[in-house]
């Protein structure tokens, strides 16, 4: 363990390569990614759900999510506990929207993500002035009252909640079917890969730095003229709009959504994903996503204690690599130039 | 919308105290943690619903009662109800101080991110409540009746019954004997000494990990003493209980600042009436809604607690 570190090796590989074998190793690694669901015959095969499916749910879903909280937890260090919330907010949009209006699932997207994101700015204004823990633990009951609301009020169906949610219309003359998914794993990896996109982006420019200088010590970058309150409402509010694009693409994966499919164990699932993989690191995040996500259909015996596993791994792992499997570096500088052209 | 507001005030009033005094008990698992590491006790709901177990496994394991078993009279019932308080208490004690040994201790010891330690009590609060539900097969148990609930008093239409009048006394005592004990005893001097300044603490010669040790325990016992009341009071308990109890308790603390014992007397009583009243106008599916909606209010408006402690900003 102390010799060889798969990050650094990685980073390594990196860093060694021109511009060309950057774009080829890219390529190559989108490749296999999109080749996934052709794996199914393999030691992959999942016993009981179908293998196609599972990639996209929990899969490539968790995945997104465990991204867009690692911007909030991972980045600027905020614990937010309610991350099922904008998921909820954008599967309930889909519903509502599709059954209420003619509008498709792309067209629907857009407006997930931005109900998401007022949502974000709405609870972030008051409460992102508080600390971490009085943050983790408001943002806890934020996720529990969305769920409430789902099953109390009458136009969401209460418990019996949304069937019928539409079939996302076809892509490039591809049907969407639902025994047949690859294409919307391909959606979702789209998904995730501008994702990874916009945070590679934003993590060198003037956000990442802000963020990276408020996880590190609050105080300090609001002394250095860092507007703290700003930049940890546009964290929030980004992950939030990810959770909601999440939301949209889960309720047309599923075609039916009711409220007890966003319990605070997703938020929780979501958190030990990034927890697991190495908080601020992602790749180490997707990494997380995917095993927590894959792991539980892969074996199906240990699936009633799950969420004992789960509990007893973040515990263990945080006592004995409290960075994570993947860890981010030590000091990540503050301004990588060369890293900029990922 | 108002009228079972108004004509049942004074019953709600009652059970709104009864709940309170509950909370108040929770609440000083929260706060007395608080105030030695400054940090939520996140596994604080769990020792709760461990405790209620507690008193279940005395009254059902112990003195062989089940659901159709006679309630009890005279001093047997002092000797059960005690058994059960005692039971409980222990439970949720012992909890408490394996949560600090497990996910505290160590992480502590290290000096990591408040971010690491707090993940791993999340993650030891989901051990405690899953290992409950696999235990009890997801079902909710009932607790045997061991106290008659007979009417004592009638006062302007409320009714005052034996269990509730149990657990505003008990409880009452409990609280007052362990704000006693942090005022007046060596090692309450201990733990204030500790939630005041650490470094000094330690160079003052003060077992560090003792005290927090002891602290956990002190809230634990607090914490599982509810969990017998709520076991008197509602008869009923679940492996998922801890979170709504545990939110409001929480809640209960921030109102009269956390960190400071005699705020939480104050936060739970105030709380549990305000759930009361509320689930009596907008009907109980909201309580967790209105719960919540104090805490934000409180947290916006007086975020040091009606009974101050300045927690907005990280101290050294």
């Amino acid at each position: 363990m102390k010799n060889f570190n798969l990050r650094d090796f990685g980073a390594g590989i990196w860093e060694r390569s021109n511009r060309y074998q950057r774009i080829a190793i890219v390529l190559l690694v989108i490749t296999l990614a999109a080749l996934l669901p052709f794996a199914g015959a393999s030691f992959l095969a999942t016993p009981v759900a179908a293998y196609d499916a599972v990639l996209v749910y929990p899969v490539a879903i968790f995945v997104l999510m465990s991204l867009g909280l690692n911007i909030v937890v991972g980045k600027s260090g905020m614990l937010d506990l309610g991350y099922v919330a904008f998921f909820a907010i954008g599967a309930y949009t889909n519903g509502l929207l599709s059954m209420h209006t003619g509008l498709n699932t792309w067209e629907i997207m857009p407006i997930g993500i931005g109900a998401a994101m007022f949502a974000g700015v709405l609870l972030g204004i008051p409460t992102l002035r508080l600390r971490g823990d009085y943050l983790a633990i408001v943002t806890l009951g934020f996720g529990e009252i969305i769920r409430i609301v789902a099953l109390n009020v009458s136009w969401t169906n209460g418990p019996n909640g949304i069937s019928g949610i539409q079939m996302p219309p076809p892509i490039l003359g591809k049907e969407f079917a639902l025994d047949d998914q690859k294409l919307f794993f391909w959606v979702v990896l789209v998904m995730i890969l501008l994702t990874i996109w916009m945070i590679r982006r934003l993590t060198v420019r003037r956000p990442g730095r802000a963020w990276e200088a408020i996880r590190q010590d609050e105080d300090a970058a609001e002394l250095m003229g860092v507007p703290t309150l700003k930049y940890k409402i546009w964290s929030f509010t980004l992950g939030a709009a990810i959770g909601g694009a999440a939301g949209v693409l889960y309720a047309a994966k599923n075609l039916f959504i009711s409220p007890e499919m966003f319990t605070l164990n997703v938020s929780i699932l979501i958190l030990a994903c990034v927890v697991f993989g190495g908080i601020g690191n992602i790749w180490g995040v997707i990494l997380g996503g995917a095993i927590l996500g894959y792991l539980p259909d892969r074996i199906r015996f240990i699936s009633d204690a799950r969420l004992l596993v789960f509990g007893l791994v973040l515990v263990v792992v945080m006592n004995f690599r409290p960075d994570g499997l993947l860890p981010r570096k030590k000091r990540e500088k503050a301004i990588v130039k060369k890293g900029v052209n990922a | 919308m108002f009228t079972v507001f108004i004509d049942q005030f004074w019953q709600l009033t009652i059970s709104g105290i009864a709940l309170g005094f509950i909370y108040v008990l929770i609440a000083l698992g929260y706060t007395m943690v608080y105030g030695v590491l400054r940090m939520i006790n996140f596994a604080n709901s769990e020792i709760f619903m461990w405790g209620t177990f507690g008193a279940i496994v005395a009254s059902r394991d112990l003195f062989g009662y089940d659901q159709t078993s006679e309630p009890a009279h005279g001093a047997k019932l002092a000797l059960v109800l005690f058994v059960q308080l005692f039971a409980s208490m222990a439970f949720a004690g012992i909890t408490a101080v394996v949560v600090e040994f497990v996910a505290y201790r160590r992480l502590r010891a290290k000096g990591t991110n408040r971010l690491a330690t707090l993940i791993s009590a999340i993650g030891m609060s989901m051990v405690l409540s899953e290992v409950m539900r696999l235990l009890t097969a997801s079902r909710p148990v009932g607790s045997p009746r061991i106290l008659e609930k007979v009417i004592l008093v009638e006062v302007w239409g409320a009714q005052i019954r034996l269990d509730t009048l149990i657990t505003i006394v008990a409880a009452g005592a409990i609280f007052i004997i362990l704000e006693r004990f942090v005022k007046l005893s060596r090692m309450g001097k201990a733990i204030r000494a500790v939630s005041m300044n650490e470094d000094a603490a330690k160079l003052m010669g003060i077992n560090l990990n003792r005290v927090i040790t002891t602290t956990f325990l002190v809230g634990g016992l607090a914490t599982g003493a509810a969990g017998f009341f709520y076991i008197t009071v509602y008869e009923y308990t679940k492996f998922n209980i801890g979170f709504t109890m545990g939110l409001a308790a929480f809640t209960a603390a921030v109102i009269g600042g956390i960190g400071n014992i005699r705020g939480a007397f104050f936060g739970g009583v105030s709380l549990g009436l305000a759930e009361v009243y509320a689930s009596a106008i907008l009907g109980t599916q909201w309580k967790s809604v209105t719960i919540f909606i104090v805490l934000v209010l409180v947290l916006l408006f007086k975020p040091s607690g009606l009974f101050g402690e300045a927690v907005t900003q990280t101290r050294a």
